[in-house]
């Protein structure tokens, strides 16, 4: 037990030290900029002076270590600056809109988890069946489906012609719960079809693998039914493979949640970073890719630990 | 590896087309003419690319066969410089991933110790940062040009073909073969070039397949965010983005363009998957 706490800790340690690099990369990002902040703000026409000034007041005179060291603590404190464009503050621009992201993550992994499991089981059971292959085709095709196209479609269908479901997503913080869901629901859907495939490919073949071992050959002998065999002998031992496929595929959510807002103009920070991108307001890019890699670099901090803990042979060292 | 000879090739080539399930067949089918129509783009184009030719959004007509985009340009033109362009520019960029990788998963296997660990770290760095997010801080600080795109995607890419080819090239490079290779007394360019390599091209030509569809689905979706390829090149991302406002009248011009991009991406993954079933060796 104390190696697999041993374990954990270095994991974790390294998540930490990996959470520090990404923090420089994108700090990094900034100075390579071409040209300077303050006169991209102030402008051409700026005397040196107010330059100076204001190079000053943003702290840009300071030597690039002491600079890193005030972006990084000022982000520990929630201060993430203030953004070029409209020079509000950037936490408060960023706090809504992360909350609709996760808001519209969470129900995308709601709609998709149990589904994919569900197909997976079912591909794994009848393997290399009509049925098995049918999935492998459908799943394959909607991997290579781009968002936008899956969007689109849903758009057509649910919007255009059923007309039950609004194409855009307008939600605000005066939105209640009910119209924030109806709101969603074509964001969500679309996103969830984009990783269920993901996630019930990668079930199927974590359950095929456990399938070939020999206690399942031994309980398929005393005669046990294939679904018994399954749920009693299998799935226990699947559950690390499979949560780490869900967790992993949270992480993948990540990135499709950009392209799901910009089709439905959700006021996630997904659109928030491609606005920014187009605008190159770096200092709103930064905030915003910080905040993704830390969700990334903690996902798959996750996905490693849950791996580890329900590793019989990593808790029950010989 | 004894058949690499260009008649064998196409002898084995041709029976396994015979054999392949309907699904490969299809995808074979389907990037042939894709490939054509890229190749022969300017001769079945009936205007120029960026040809202003009618008014905005003109509906399907005899002359407008899928009728006009945002600024009048035939939609049927740009579809078809669209292959020319979108699938070009995702081939040069994964061909550049791939001799960055490749080699640098290369070099990290022959050499190993060092050079193994520096690369392998700087990998691990680059692969902490989600892909498309790492492509949108890169593209916001050098700005949304062709070659910039082409590079920031090579790059970041390259990082898992790194990781495949040092994979399975360590697992080469303890075989016996490459031991006599060594006491022979050959360099390591020799033992990378003509030991390994060739050893471990059927893994990297199924994840070359693999590879396309995600930066071919990454610039697709760059451009479609207004971030990847820019006007007036026509490219099927932005060709979504200019016609998208007609999806909420019903008209599925928009999906032309994303369907392209779809049907290409089934393609090559229905080919990919044949191709690994095969190679595993597992018969049906």
């Amino acid at each position: 037990m104390t190696s697999i706490l041993r374990i954990i800790g270095q994991r974790v340690a390294l998540g930490a030290l990996t959470l520090w690099i990404v923090s420089i990369i994108i700090f990094a990002g900034i100075q390579l900029l071409p040209g300077d902040i303050a006169t991209e703000i102030l402008g051409q026409s700026a005397t040196p002076e107010t330059v100076a000034a204001f190079r000053k007041s943003l702290g840009l005179d300071l030597p690039v270590h002491l600079r890193y060291l005030r972006w990084l603590g000022g982000i520990l404190h929630g201060n993430f600056g203030t953004a070029l464009a409209s020079g509000r503050d950037i936490g408060e621009l960023i706090a809504p809109r992360l909350f609709n992201t996760l808001f519209l993550a969470l129900s995308a992994a709601i709609i998709s988890v149990p589904l994919a499991l569900l197909g997976g089981i079912v591909a794994a059971i009848n393997r290399n069946t009509f049925i098995d292959r049918a999935i492998n085709v459908v799943t394959l095709s909607s991997i290579s489906f781009p968002e936008f196209f899956v969007a689109y479609i849903l758009i057509l269908i649910f919007a255009v012609h059923a007309g039950v479901l609004p194409s855009l997503s307008d939600v605000d913080s005066t939105t209640s719960f009910v119209d924030r869901l109806t709101a969603i629901a074509l964001p969500a859907l679309t996103l969830a079809v984009v990783v269920l495939a993901h996630m019930m490919r990668m079930t199927r073949t974590s359950i095929v693998n456990l399938l070939g071992n020999q206690y399942i050959e031994t309980a398929r002998l005393k005669g046990l039914s294939e679904w018994r065999v399954l749920v009693r002998h299998a799935l226990p031992n699947a559950w690390g493979p499979i949560a780490t496929v869900v967790v992993l595929n949270m992480a993948y959510l990540i990135t499709g949640v950009v392209v799901v807002e910009v089709v439905f103009v959700y006021p996630g920070l997904g659109q928030l970073i491609v606005d920014s991108v187009q605008k190159r307001d770096i200092p709103v890019v930064q905030a915003c890719s910080l905040i993704f890699a830390a969700t990334y670099v903690l996902l798959n901090l996750t996905a490693d630990v849950l791996s580890i803990v329900t590793n019989p042979r990593l808790m029950h060292p010989k | 590896m004894t058949n690499l000879h260009t008649p064998g090739i196409i002898r084995s080539g041709a029976s396994k087309f015979v054999s392949a399930p309907m699904s490969a067949k299809f995808g074979i089918v389907i990037i042939t003419l894709y490939a054509l129509t890229a190749l022969l783009a300017p001769h079945l184009a009936r205007y120029g690319e960026a040809e202003i030719v009618g008014t905005q959004f003109e509906p399907w007509s005899a002359a407008f066969w899928l009728g006009t985009d945002n600024l009048g340009r035939d939609m049927f033109t740009r579809l078809i410089f669209g292959a020319r362009n979108t699938i070009g520019i995702a081939l040069i960029t994964t061909i550049l991933a791939f001799s960055i990788g490749a080699s640098a998963g290369l070099a990290a296997a022959t050499f190993g110790g060092w050079t193994d660990q520096i690369l392998s770290r700087l990998v691990d760095v680059l692969m902490s940062i989600p892909q498309l997010i790492f492509a949108l801080l890169l593209l916001s600080i050098f700005g949304t040009s062709i070659p910039t795109l082409v590079i920031v995607i090579a790059v970041l890419d390259s990082t898992r073909v790194f990781r495949l080819t040092r994979a399975i090239a360590i697992n080469a490079e303890v075989s016996d073969y490459v031991e006599v290779a060594r006491l022979r007394g050959e360099g390591p360019i020799w033992i990378m070039t003509r030991e390994i390599l060739p050893n471990i091209a059927p893994t990297l030509i199924a994840e070359f397949g693999l590879r396309f569809c995600f930066v071919f689905l990454l610039i697709s979706g760059l451009s479609f965010l207004g971030l990847g390829i820019q006007p007036p090149t026509a490219d099927w991302g932005s060709m979504v983005r200019d016609t998208a406002t007609l999806i909420v009248y019903g008209d599925i011009t928009p999906l032309l363009p994303a369907g392209a991009i779809a049907l290409l991406a089934v393609s090559v993954n229905l080919i990919v998957d044949w191709f690994l079933h095969s190679a595993s060796g597992l018969k049906e």
